[in-house]
């Protein structure tokens, strides 16, 4: 069976601040990581191949440095490793990231069973995965809160929906983006580090695309344009009290007494 | 839609330049500023950087005839014919927006003996229900919700579609995105419409703590999706109005790979996206134990207990005690944050909500941007005296 993961590198921290003076994002330096939720579709491939056999390999699109995460999947146990990765990708929306991706995993294989995390801590859009998906042309289940197994050429998942649970079987290949807390991630191993240290990791830029309009990458091919970006801003009224506590909570109490808040 | 172009003679320090990008896109080649793959053009090089160092270009762009795509959108999110209630909050701004560039209100409906429901929207200001009514839409499945929602599309051609951002409309709106190539722009918080019919979306970016305006210029439809309570419903009216119009799409169209073997409910459990009074514990807490002492105000006031995203991690409480972007949105009548700082992540899931009280001993805690009422104290003292005065007032009245 080949598995393959779709990870992504984010920032270490969501901590970004603008300069309410010059309007320039502030960066606080902090370190890069694989995106916490990947790690969670990481570990259900490698369990899928501990119990079915076959490959799990993982992709990546970012900068170069983003090399780093495909190595920690080498150390979790993952075997093959491709990076996405050419600066007319840069700028890329959601439309272009997926299209981008889609490319790339076209180039790298055929897999059986895509796995993306249910979203990224920077992005937060939760969209990538299906519109993957459809540019590969494959069914595709979202929100899925456990892989009950694999029956020939189908996995049984549960997805989760807002009132109930919905048990699918999903032919191959197929992609699944999987719950927060589906499995425990593993740790990475120090063994597995040492043993992949050489490992190859295979970068595709744009010259290895099926797709060789540039217009359909980065900026270029994305639907969507920022604008602007501003700080959030507040308009409510607002009071501040600042008393004794007695003072407070008696000033919190009538408050809600007199503007019929009580339950 | 563009390229930066580094003209080196412009350059007079390197690192300096280097030093502007957030997102680590400039660095350092033999000696040159390069632009690298990390690069999301947010331009500021261009702005803020030594003049005339970094150039913007732009470049020709596909276009689209948009006066071809007429009507706001509403996708109809429901299980069984059962219609979730963003679906109204959606209808009520499609109304406002629809307004401003006279346009028509849509709906777009798609299920298993839906229609006799359909009738229901009537009553929200929507001058079309577009209904697709087959059995092989009875569960949702991305293929098959696709295909239905792409015939409505293809035949009625709409300038902008809103959907709400559920566990269905998360995974489907994407879908038939990524089908017509179009822009879409998640959990957005604000809406708005320019002349041109290019819709303003507004949502939280780069990790929450700043907002970004987003437009989908150049390609039609636009869609975009919301949460559930970030919007206001409208009044329903006591009359219907407008008119339900049937899609039908070939059976053939409606085939999917995937299988839907069984259904079971999820256990019903009271949420805090349903609660009117909500009281939410921070960091400000010192050890798990005193969470009691703000689960015994929720108790005394009627409501219910909430936490941050570090209480849930840490589990303090469960994950679906959890307010913000990656937990719950509420909208409670009455919230009282004990101790909250207020990351962004955090305020997104509740600064709509009705009367925000917060205690915080920071009188700079961003919490109280958004707050109400600022309260500068001591949870640990301000709470008991709390409870003891809503305690009194509960006894005075029986």
């Amino acid at each position: 069976m080949e598995i393959l993961v779709c990870i992504k590198q984010v920032p270490g921290s969501n901590k970004v601040e603008v300069d309410p003076v010059t309007g320039v994002l502030k960066r606080n330096g902090a370190d890069s990581k694989m995106n916490p939720y990947d790690l969670y579709a990481l570990e259900c491939g490698l369990k899928l191949k501990e119990q079915y056999g076959g490959r799990v390999s993982v992709i990546t699109m970012g900068p170069p440095q983003a090399q780093a995460i495909i190595k920690e999947a080498y150390a979790m146990g993952a075997d093959a490793g491709a990076i996405v990765s050419d600066r007319a990708f840069g700028g890329a929306d959601v439309l272009a990231t997926a299209h981008t991706l889609a490319q790339g995993i076209k180039k790298f294989g055929k897999f059986d069973i895509i796995l993306c995390g249910l979203q990224t801590t920077d992005g937060d859009t939760a969209q990538v995965g299906p519109e993957v998906s459809e540019q590969l042309d494959i069914p595709c289940v979202c929100n899925v809160k456990e892989i009950k197994g694999v029956e020939g050429d189908n996995i049984l998942v549960d997805m989760e929906m807002a009132q109930d649970i919905e048990h699918l079987k999903v032919s191959f290949p197929c992609l699944i983006t999987v719950q927060k807390d589906i499995v425990q991630p593993r740790l990475p191993s120090y063994l597995k580090k040492k043993d992949t240290e050489a490992r190859e990791i295979v970068m595709y830029t744009l010259k290895d695309m099926e797709d060789q309009n540039k217009n359909n990458y980065g900026l270029n091919g994305s639907a969507t344009q920022v604008q602007r970006i501003f700080p959030p801003t507040s308009d409510k009224v607002q009071v501040t009290w600042d008393d004794p506590a007695d003072v407070l909570a008696e000033k919190i109490y009538s408050t809600i007494k007199s503007r019929k808040l009580l339950g | 839609m563009g390229k930066l172009i580094v003209h080196q003679d412009k350059v007079t320090d390197i690192n300096a330049m280097i030093s502007i990008c957030p997102f680590n896109a400039l660095e350092e080649k033999d000696g040159k500023l390069e632009v690298n793959a990390g690069c999301k053009l947010c331009k500021l090089c261009v702005k803020k950087g030594q003049p005339g160092a970094m150039e913007y270009v732009e470049e020709e762009v596909k276009t689209v005839d948009k006066s071809l795509w007429n009507g706001i959108t509403v996708y109809v999110d429901h299980v069984n014919g059962e219609i979730h209630p963003v679906t109204y909050e959606l209808l009520g701004k499609a109304g406002e927006l629809a307004k401003k560039i006279n346009h028509p209100v849509y709906a777009i409906f798609i299920g298993s003996d839906i229609e006799k429901k359909a009738e229901e929207l009537l009553h929200y200001g929507v001058d079309k229900v577009f209904v697709v009514d087959a059995p092989e839409l009875k569960d949702f499945q991305m293929e098959s919700y696709t295909a239905a929602f792409e015939a409505f599309v293809n035949e009625i051609k709409p300038s902008a579609i809103l959907v709400g951002a559920t566990p269905v409309g998360r995974q489907l709106a994407p879908r038939v995105a990524s089908r017509f190539n179009t822009g879409l722009t998640a959990d957005c918080t604000i809406l708005d419409i320019h002349e041109n019919t290019d819709l303003v979306q507004i949502r939280p970016a780069f990790g929450g703590n700043i907002m970004a305006e987003i437009l989908t210029p150049n390609s039609r439809p636009q869609l975009a999706t919301v949460r559930y309570k970030i919007m206001d419903a409208p009044e329903r009216s006591a009359e219907a109005k407008g008119e339900i119009v049937k899609i039908s799409v070939p059976s053939e169209k409606l085939k999917t790979r995937t299988q839907v073997l069984g259904i079971t409910q999820k256990q019903k459990e009271k949420s805090i996206e349903n609660a009117d009074i909500l009281v939410v514990a921070g960091r400000g807490l010192k050890k798990k134990e005193d969470i009691a002492l703000v689960r015994e105000l929720a108790d005394a006031l009627g409501g219910d207990i909430a936490c941050t995203r570090p209480l849930a991690e840490a589990g303090w409480l469960d994950a679906k005690h959890q307010i913000g972007l990656s937990g719950r949105t509420v909208r409670p009548r009455l919230i009282i944050t004990c101790g909250v700082s207020g990351a962004i992540q955090f305020v997104a899931g509740m600064n709509n909500s009705d009367n925000i009280f917060a205690i915080n001993t920071d009188p700079n805690a961003s919490i109280f941007k958004v707050a109400n009422y600022a309260v500068i104290g001591d949870i640990y003292e301000v709470i008991p005296k709390l409870i003891e005065q809503v305690k009194q007032g509960k006894g005075v009245k029986a």
